[in-house]
């Protein structure tokens, strides 16, 4: 009687430091980004967030680019894969299962495949193809910027968004897919006025699942985005992210620099956290459904 | 968040860790019986010759045995100040004020050619050239195409090609960027005016490169692309030099009066025990006295005696 008690005892106080060490990271990881932003907040002021003239040589540290760069990938990455991410879930949940589970595991197996990976793909690969693709229409690109980091990206997000939305779409109750075929909907009626109406916070979920990835997404990017600070003005103008500038810049930054940094790492966080705090609770409603 | 960075740091932290083992174990376990040995780290433009004369130098068992890690010139900057090397290499000087202040010496060890390269298809077989002005105009965005009439001036017999110019730099802080801006600023009054000398710059246009490989690889994939990189990866990546004209005539890389020239420094702490100063001493006097035909056999320009 006394043992069981013991093990009880340890096994809750065990269980109780594993989630006080989980918030104290936490907390520290937001604590040093504040301490080490501080500098750059203080000297840079709101020119961080407003200012696009990025030049660590005489100290202007304005960020709008890479923030522009970020929110323009990401959309745009968005908007490639999400419809073919629902496209994708409902072929494999109404598929039969000699066809559906391959192709499956397939959509899963493009998330194994390391980000760097991805990266390299799409310089050797993907620039060069676009750059000789579109020469061919008369216009001359070089390849890197907007266009490839948001195909990348929207490659990386896909498989993400539609194992999400597979699982959403394959809560739907039988009957309601069945009573709106029996009162004469066609197939797309069915699934889009229906299903995928009664899902809508779950896909929701699925689409922010894919924001956070996409935002914060640094290798891939780097490797294709040309590095380019300004704010980009056109479709197949070079840019830069958040997450790359951190890759690009940290190992020689310091002072200033290196705070500013941090103060980006800040906005990313801050981002990131805003995404997961909505995605919780629309993907949690699916269950209460 | 950035697995490259943590590996290269996990790296450097365990660089770091072996070389205080391995300095520990043979300074005590040897105790002055078995071979003296040297430590060096830092930028990686001078270490294929570091690493040749090290391994040439150590040959010799009466030397002491002499090592250097290609690791960066700001790691080894930061190695050399912890005192967890004996000398460190970096292509960008440290000031003087810098050097006071942290008990360290610094010299002039070799100098190192940056060319400029281009991706040029139709041109691949012929003497392509370029002055420093046209140069500096190229990367401030000012001529935006191959056949510009200033270009043509400089080529003439050539059919250049009607294509835009695409500009790469490198996206990394690079004591490269550094020698090419020195250049441009020397010869560009709007460069010097507006951008400036920096191992960082503000670009006003064209696409980046990660390090020398990836500013090479840009340039080879990109048609059109010009960009900068020391001589020896230009010969690597068989990229196309651009020559540049000097007072009116074409200069190679190989020649005493190109004019884009980074020297790369040797930083030593004056801490250093005598026995081991005296070691050090030694392997760079060896350098600089039979090191010459190597270093000019790896394109680089050795100090004169």
């Amino acid at each position: 009687m006394r043992r069981i008690l013991d093990t009880d005892t340890a096994f809750r106080w065990f269980c109780k430091a594993g989630a006080i060490v989980g918030l104290a990271v936490a907390i520290a990881l937001v604590a040093v980004i504040l301490k080490e932003s501080m500098l750059a907040l203080r000297t840079a002021g709101f020119s961080l967030v407003f200012s696009a003239e990025w030049n660590p040589a005489d100290g202007s540290f304005g960020a709008a680019g890479a923030l522009a760069g970020t929110a323009a990938t990401t959309l745009l990455a968005l908007l490639m894969a999400v419809p073919l991410a629902f496209a994708a879930a409902l072929f494999v949940n109404a598929a039969p299962p000699n066809v559906a589970v391959p192709v499956a595991h397939a959509l899963d197996l493009l998330a194994a495949i390391p980000s760097v990976i991805y990266g390299m793909w799409g310089l050797f690969v993907l620039c060069p193809l676009l750059q000789s693709v579109l020469s061919r229409f008369g216009i001359e690109y070089t390849g890197f910027g907007l266009v490839p980091s948001s195909l990348v990206l929207a490659l990386m997000v896909l498989p993400y968004v539609s194992a999400v939305m597979r699982d959403v779409l394959a809560q739907t109750p039988v009957a309601l897919v069945e009573s709106a075929m029996g009162v004469g909907c066609t197939r797309w009626e069915a699934t889009w006025d229906v299903v995928a109406r009664s899902r809508k916070a779950g896909l929701l979920g699925a689409i922010m699942i894919g924001l956070g990835r996409a935002l914060g997404e640094t290798m891939a990017v780097l490797f294709v985005c040309g590095g380019v600070s300004a704010i980009p003005t056109g479709l197949l103008d070079g840019c830069t992210t958040i997450a790359a500038t951190l890759a690009n810049d940290f190992a020689e930054a310091d002072g200033v620099h290196k705070s500013a940094l941090f103060a980006l790492g800040g906005i990313l966080l801050a981002f990131e956290f805003a995404i997961q705090a909505t995605t919780i609770p629309l993907i949690g409603r699916r269950s209460r459904k | 968040m950035n697995s490259r960075k943590i590996t290269e740091n996990i790296l450097s932290v365990s660089t770091a860790t072996l070389l205080i083992t391995g300095v520990a174990v043979f300074g005590f376990g040897c105790n002055g019986k078995g071979r003296q040995k040297i430590n060096g780290a830092g930028g990686s433009f001078p270490a294929p010759l570091y690493q040749s004369w090290c391994f040439d130098y150590s040959q010799d068992i009466s030397h002491p045995k002499v090592n250097y890690q290609s690791v960066g010139s700001s790691a080894g900057i930061s190695q050399i100040k912890a005192g967890t090397v004996d000398f460190a290499g970096t292509d960008a000087p440290l000031s003087e004020e810098d050097c006071e202040k942290s008990g360290l010496e610094q010299f002039h060890m070799v100098s190192g050619a940056v060319v400029p390269t281009v991706n040029l298809p139709s041109l691949a077989q012929s003497t392509f050239t370029l002055d420093g002005d046209t140069l500096a105009d190229i990367y401030l965005g000012k001529i935006e195409r191959w056949n510009d009439t200033r270009i043509a001036a400089l080529n003439p017999g050539l059919t250049l090609p009607d294509l835009k110019i695409t500009v790469v730099h490198r996206g990394d802080g690079s004591g490269t960027t550094h020698i090419f801006t020195t250049y441009l600023s020397s010869v560009s009054e709007a460069w010097k005016k507006d951008i400036g000398i920096g191992t960082l710059v503000k670009w006003p246009c064209g696409i980046a490169g990660q390090k020398n490989p990836g500013v090479c690889n840009n340039v080879s994939r990109i048609k059109g692309a010009i960009g900068y990189t020391e001589y020896t990866f230009a010969l690597e990546a068989k990229l196309q030099i651009a020559f540049l004209a000097v007072d009116g005539k074409t200069v190679k890389p190989d020649e005493a009066a190109w004019p884009i020239l980074g020297k790369t420094y040797i930083l030593t702490r004056k801490d250093t025990p005598a026995d081991k100063m005296s070691a050090m001493a030694d392997f760079f006097s060896w350098c600089k006295q039979y090191g010459g035909d190597t270093a000019r056999r790896l394109h680089y320009i050795p100090v004169s005696k």
